[in-house]
């Protein structure tokens, strides 16, 4: 039984990383960005969403209405003010700088909420479930979370291929040159994609703050399981995430049911199994 | 016509003496300096290295790895292996650990080479905490809370505190210096001409007949082994292991990444120039705590849109000096 | 007279350090077609480039209705009513055929073009709308492309080597669509190999040489030889 458990709770918690791959997986479409403080960023959003909790009281879900504009407000002024500078042909310039950034933002937030975890409370619907199945229950809560991913992914699927913004991303990745002739800035399209990229982060690091406690050098791990689901899956596919951190949080927990430490690390070695047989991921996007 | 092609300038040449000449007085510092200078300039060292051998791999070969610490921390661990599982003498263990780690090297570029630029780059940060979590499960070398180097086994260095000191020192001296020299005649060697040519086109290189996968590939192996014997070093350093130390990705990678970019990506001198001003900072700024590492991550990332060749980069082109120089000059000895 | 629709003042325009035009006058009236003929190297399609804001201009001054556009970005330049068909089509493989229409007509300007004219210029491609736009043929992704550029309702059409890579009888009646088009009042610069083809369809041409126009006039004046002459810079 407990490995039956193991697995479903592995499944549901697939949906928090494929929230934490699908704004990695936008970003390098859209403008063949790796950004390494991805993770940082997830967590800083996590302390914004408890500093508003703070001030004003209210329920974390609740604090998402704030949290979700500022961070995409954050997003769009982070790509005019430093990654637009920085793209180009050369992949080393972009990466540097937002390895930078993400070491800055784990300072910042060490300096500001010093290393004490914190966690957001959610109350009773944290730890509220149901038996599906004698001895095997399903959390209300990793419940939301894997649906929030499933609808997640359905609308940004549905923005990338049905709506003008996406049809700029589209453009824009395909040929930038060509894209500025028909009076598209790409500079502003980078950063409205990285402005939907921390909403998306926003989502993720509420999350993520509900489920466990946060501290400020979480964001790496946090990059690294994103980047291991969209590897899994394919890159460039979406739906290819959400299956990239089902596997991902499966492996986690079947690791976790042989010993508690091989947890994480089972994960990084299914990662390198997938990249060992399937270098371009399972569900490699289908060019066209 | 008589022109003479030459490799040296007159700032290499001057450089080449001074250099001699520090080298000689850092050799005798166990007798002029304390054992704190012992030990902050073996440090230096260790960074000096790291950042000769990374900005071989970013800088010319395009390899962007921010999972150098995999090859620290497994060189460091093959040291504790040897010496408390086989009773080696520790200073025996050294090239070992050069050498294993090159080998763990080969199977781990297999792996990660299969994943392009900036997915390259996490990619070696995933094998870096594979390595950091396999070793923390290994309760023989004292799992995830580490080890240290019992006193009978430090011994074997040698027998008095100052020979050990010193010994050390002079370990550190030569990696650190080795290191230098051996990327610089890498440079200067047939590889290093490929290697520039990929740098500066891919494309021309590629009709040029050079094999640009099996170079890099090539590199990288290099790299990893010295960055191996770094990690040696560091275990002799500091006789104590822990997984989090061994493989930490501040420590070996992301203070190096800042040391290229200030001192200059790309260049020889680069990495001189920022592990100088690397250490400066902390001299100066290390009370702050989390605030210096977050005016170091602002300074690298000030200096990249800047002056993304550095400040070496900048000096270099201010006034054309070249103190390693890679490339030939074509004089002319015809004065009008 | 009013003033010409087009002019270029002085221009020059480089790749990094390679300079590709060294110093342009000339000026364009609405409604005229110009052929821009040249060897290879000769410095045409940077001057389209140049014109509609994807080279960035040295010097000189580049007027389009009376305003200094040689500073603006190319997403500024569309806006002014500057369209270009690019080389070799470029269109967007990721987006369907209406969709790269769409996106030609983003800018919004008022005029004759809109996805209904176009589809009666082109009746295939209404056929052909929701395919992906690389499933194509040359000569309908030629289409495309055209019509993507006519969406923004331009008052100037760049046209560069519209028959680059694509069967004659294809190149011929793409030709004849063309007078339809410049038929709307659209002033447009031609560019093309096919110098007796492109001097057929233009009211005045200009031949480039390693930068320099090496001759201009109206192509009825000036004999073959002449022309031949500029042409090769013999």
């Amino acid at each position: 039984m407990d490995w039956v458990n193991a697995i479903i709770q592995g499944i549901l918690i697939g949906g928090l990383y494929a929230l934490f791959a699908a704004g990695l997986s936008l970003i390098f479409g859209v403008m063949r960005l790796v950004n390494i403080a991805h993770g940082d960023l997830i967590v800083a959003t996590a302390y914004l969403a408890w500093v508003i909790i703070k001030a004003t009281g209210v329920h974390p879900l609740v604090s998402l209405i704030f949290v979700l504009p500022i961070a995409a407000f954050i997003g769009y002024w982070l790509q005019i003010g430093i990654f637009n500078r920085v793209l180009g042909k050369d992949i080393l310039p972009p990466l540097l700088v937002s390895f930078g950034l993400s070491v800055i933002i784990q300072n910042g937030l060490l300096a500001t909420f010093t290393v004490d975890s914190h966690k957001l409370n959610a109350g009773v619907f944290e730890t509220s479930s149901f038996e599906i199945l004698p001895g095997i229950s399903m959390g209300y809560f990793p419940l939301l979370m894997f649906f929030t991913a499933i609808a997640v992914i359905i609308a940004l699927q549905y923005m990338f291929y049905h709506t003008s913004l996406g049809r700029a991303f589209r453009a824009t990745s395909d040929d930038t040159e060509v894209a500025l002739l028909m009076g598209l800035d790409n500079r502003k399209v980078y950063a409205w994609a990285m402005a939907i990229c921390l909403a998306v982060v926003a989502l993720a690091g509420v999350f993520l703050a509900i489920r466990s406690n946060f501290d400020p050098f979480m964001g790496p791990g946090r990059l690294i399981f994103g980047f291991e689901a969209v590897i899994i899956g394919g890159l460039g596919n979406l739906w290819g995430t959400l299956i990239g951190g089902v596997i991902l949080g499966v492996a986690q927990g079947l690791g976790a049911e042989l010993d508690p430490g091989w947890q994480v690390l089972a994960g990084h070695l299914a990662f390198l199994l997938v990249l060992a047989i399937r270098p371009r991921g399972l569900f490699p996007r289908i060019a066209g | 016509m008589s022109d003479i092609i030459s490799r040296s300038t007159l700032a290499s040449k001057l450089a080449g003496l001074v250099a001699l000449v520090a080298i000689a007085v850092l050799i005798a510092a166990p007798w002029w300096g304390s054992v704190a200078t012992e030990r902050l300039i073996g440090e230096f060292m260790v960074y000096l290295a790291l950042a000769s051998l990374w900005n071989l791999l970013a800088g010319y070969t395009g390899l962007v790895s921010v999972g150098q610490q995999s090859f620290v921390g497994f060189g460091a661990y093959i040291v504790f292996s040897l010496a408390l599982l086989a009773g080696w003498n520790p200073l025996y263990t050294v090239p070992m650990a050069g050498i294993a780690t090159a080998l763990i090297a080969i199977p781990v570029a297999k792996l990660v080479f299969r994943l392009q630029g900036a997915y390259f780059a996490i990619g070696t940060w995933v094998v870096a905490e594979v390595f950091r979590l396999g070793f923390a499960q290994m309760s023989i070398l004292g799992g995830g809370s580490g080890k240290s180097m019992p006193a009978n086994v430090v011994k074997q260095i040698a027998e008095t505190k100052f020979w050990r000191e010193a010994t050390i020192y002079w370990l550190a001296i030569a990696i650190g210096i080795g290191a230098l020299a051996m990327v610089y005649a890498l440079l200067r060697s047939r590889i290093g001409l490929a290697l520039t040519a990929i740098r500066d086109n891919e494309t021309a290189s590629v009709s040029l007949g050079i094999r640009i996968e099996r170079v890099k590939y090539l590199v990288y192996v290099f790299v990893a082994g010295m960055t191996g014997l770094v990690g040696a070093l560091f275990a002799l350093q500091k006789i104590r292991i822990t997984p989090d130390a061994a493989f930490s990705v501040n420590d070996w990678t992301a203070f190096v990444i800042f040391i290229v970019v200030i001192g200059g990506i790309g260049t020889i001198e680069g990495p001189i120039f920022g592990t100088i001003i690397y250490f400066l900072l902390r001299e100066f700024l290390a009370d702050l705590g989390s605030i210096y590492l977050l005016i170091l991550g602002a300074l690298a990332i000030g200096v990249m849109l800047t002056t993304p060749k550095g400040i070496w980069g900048f000096i270099q082109a201010r006034f054309n000096l070249s103190l390693f120089p890679t490339g030939f000059r074509v004089l002319s000895k015809d004065k009008s | 007279m009013s003033e010409p629709l087009l002019t270029i003042e002085h221009l020059e325009a480089a790749y990094g350090d390679a300079r590709a035009l060294h110093g342009l006058d000339f000026s364009l009236n609405a409604g005229e077609t110009l052929a821009l003929i040249g060897a290879n190297g000769a410095g045409k399609s940077t001057l389209l480039k140049s014109i509609c804001g994807l080279v960035s201009n040295k010097s000189g001054r580049v007027l389009f209705k009376g305003k200094d556009i040689a500073g603006l970005p190319a997403n500024e330049i569309v806006k002014q009513g500057i369209a270009l068909v690019p080389e070799g089509r470029r269109l967007f493989p990721s987006l369907s055929v209406e969709e790269n229409l769409i996106l030609g007509g983003k800018v919004k300007r008022p005029g004759h073009w809109s996805l209904d004219t176009i589809y009666s210029l082109f009746p295939i491609l209404k056929e052909k709308r929701h395919a992906p736009s690389t499933s194509l043929s040359g000569g309908q992704q030629q289409m495309v492309a055209i019509g993507r550029a006519l969406m923004s309702n331009p008052d100037l059409l760049l046209l560069d080597e519209l028959s680059l890579g694509l069967a004659p009888i294809i190149i011929k009646d793409i030709y004849e669509l063309l007078p339809k088009i410049t038929g709307n009042g659209v002033t447009a610069i031609l560019v093309e190999q096919d110098v007796t083809r492109a001097l057929h369809s233009a009211s005045h041409f200009i031949c480039l040489q390693e930068g320099h126009i090496s001759l201009s006039g109206d192509p009825k004046v000036h004999t073959r030889d002449a022309i031949t002459r500029a042409y090769f810079g013999t």
